[in-house]
């Protein structure tokens, strides 16, 4: 029988306030275990938590880019379980009337565009972290660190519209990068600034009711994602093809093992009594506030994406990949901004230093050729100063010193040859060296030519004009 | 009054450990206050919106300023067990 995997995400983004959500204590990253805490975020009795307003104001600003309806009346709920990340034996979130619900994001599938809902976008605080001596369940004793108790999170709750692996993938990378243009969260899924949990089913192709699903955890990169998930969507369907039924679970995605593994259940399944948090007040949102939030939304980046094809003249997939990131988009525009052909920029941008970047493990706000440098480059190829080939060698030299082009250029003498006379010395010698591959064009063998371009450019270390030698070899053969 | 299973449960989700007397006794008397609270059933409540608070306060807020940490022996200095700067409690599951 043919299947289908039905996906729903729970993503997690921590919020870049420089306060926790409910206190004034920091939420800077690191720090010795529990210097990061006040009363309040330890639960000490007697304490009382009070909203952060930019909280509110960062969470209704990623909402909104989700396409979301932001509630006119809004409240905090606690969430009971005992489990000692948290101080309290609570967490304080939302749950039955979150901030805001109804949104949805596009992804781009196979050349078509998906449109994914969002159920909800709720606040609630982060938990503290616990150390085990190898793993959580063999381990003597936990250690617990509350430096992250109640660093703000925003949970973003997708609809089960997502169908394989691949889409839930995507659609990941187009929340963190629509996120991260919002400039709300730094979204960095290896350091757990984005989280996402997944809840997984499958059912024959065209069935309208969903199967049993399970919870998937533990999911740390995009990689983790599509492999967790593939693990699982297959599991299920061997599961039901030898005739069993899937178990409704938590399942934790083993990484070194590449496989899935229930978890026993920490909490009898959500037995979390919810109840309205007694310590905080209402929230009656000010719809002026909300449309002066709207207003004020940078561009997102579908918003950037068309831009760069309708003004720049990108081919779609170009203006995809240079708009996935902020920063990405923003370094591409300095340097068109400075060499205005955008499709050789773009090239360049996507092309060697793409490469070059992966290969040395380096972000692009790391890249030390600054976008008027990359912009030189360019312009001494135009000139005629360096040939295509030698700028892909100037260009890794400006990557790994950060020196500028000219500068490469002089000490390493890259200078293009375009004096003919030395050039077609040097024709003239290749030619005498090689009189059957002479022959070989000339009795009609094209490819010959290449060979002996190959040699001149051998004999000047590449550096003579490629067009110069391709007109003077014509000339004379 | 609630049933032995009840007792059980919660008590699980609590974490707390009771002996047969204990959750016979508890059976009573958490049935006893669900009764008492369940008087509340008898009002009619019709034109009464839910009610999450008390008090006619909404919208209250701080500034995203930070203020002082308290210092980490003070942190610690109720924990029942540490290790270093850390809690240290029994495995969880």
């Amino acid at each position: 029988m043919e299947y289908e995997a039905v996906i729903g995400l729970e993503v997690h983004v921590e919020l870049k306030t420089k306060t926790k959500i409910f206190c004034s204590s920091t939420t800077e990253f690191g720090g010795e275990p529990n210097t990061h805490t006040c009363p309040v975020c330890l639960g000490l009795p007697g304490v009382l938590p009070v909203l952060n307003k930019k909280v509110l104001e960062y969470a209704i600003r990623a909402a909104l880019a989700l396409n979301c309806e932001i509630a006119e009346y809004s409240k905090f709920d606690r969430k009971n379980y005992y489990y000692p990340d948290m101080p309290k034996n609570y967490q304080i979130s939302q749950y039955d009337l979150p901030l805001a619900r109804n949104g949805y994001l596009d992804i781009e599938i196979e050349g078509r565009t998906r449109r994914i809902g969002i159920t909800r976008v709720h606040m609630e605080e982060d938990t503290g972290k616990l150390v085990h001596q190898g793993t959580i369940t063999t381990t003597p004793y936990s250690l617990v660190d509350y430096n992250r108790a109640g660093v703000p999170l925003i949970e973003i709750v997708s609809e089960p519209d997502l169908r394989s692996p691949e889409e839930a993938r995507v659609y990941m990378e187009k929340l963190r990068s629509i996120i991260q243009y919002t400039g709300v969260s730094d979204c960095k899924m290896e350091e757990g600034s984005l989280r996402c949990d997944a809840n997984v089913s499958v059912r024959p192709k065209g069935a309208k009711e969903f199967g049993t699903k399970t919870e998937i955890k533990n999911m740390n990169s995009f990689r983790a994602l599509y492999r967790a998930l593939s693990y699982e969507v297959q599991r299920q369907i061997d599961v039901l093809e030898e005739g069993g039924r899937i178990v409704q679970e938590t399942r934790t995605w083993d990484e070194g093992r590449g496989v899935t593994l229930p978890m026993r259940s920490k909490e009898e399944a959500h037995d979390y009594r919810y109840f309205p948090e007694p310590d905080l007040v209402p929230l009656v949102i000010d719809r002026q506030w909300v449309e002066e939030i709207r207003a004020a939304l940078p561009e997102l980046p579908d918003q950037r994406r068309q831009r760069y094809i309708r003004d720049f003249g990108l081919p779609a997939y170009d203006a995809s990949v240079l708009t996935a990131t902020v920063e990405l988009a923003d370094y591409f525009e300095a340097c068109v901004a400075r060499y205005p052909d955008a499709k050789t920029v773009s090239n360049w941008v996507m092309g060697e230093l793409a490469r070059l970047l992966n290969a040395h493990n380096m972000e692009i706000t790391q890249c030390r050729i600054t976008p008027e440098q990359l912009a030189d480059m360019l312009r001494l190829i135009d000139q005629g100063t360096i040939s295509g080939k030698i700028a892909k060698t100037v260009f890794e030299e400006m990557f790994v010193t950060g020196n500028h082009p000219e500068k490469i250029v002089r000490e390493k003498g890259l200078v293009q040859i375009t004096d003919e006379g030395a050039i077609a010395t040097v024709v003239e010698e290749v030619m005498a060296k090689n009189p059957k591959v002479v022959e070989d064009y000339r009795a009609g063998k094209e490819k010959a030519l290449g060979f002996l371009v190959g040699q001149v450019m051998k004999a000047t270390r590449g550096k003579a004009n490629p067009e110069i030698v391709n007109r003077l070899f014509k000339e004379r053969l | 009054m609630l049933t032995i299973q009840e007792v059980e449960h919660v008590a699980l989700l609590a974490r707390l450990e009771l002996s047969a007397e204990e959750k016979k006794m508890y059976a009573q008397q958490l049935g006893d206050i669900l009764a008492y609270a369940q008087k509340l059933n008898q009002l009619n409540t019709q034109d009464v919106p839910p009610t999450a608070h008390v008090l006619p306060l909404k919208n209250v807020f701080r500034d995203d300023e930070a203020g002082e940490h308290l210092p980490p022996e003070k942190v610690l200095a109720n924990a029942p067990d540490k290790e270093g700067q850390f809690f240290k409690v029994p495995r969880i599951v």
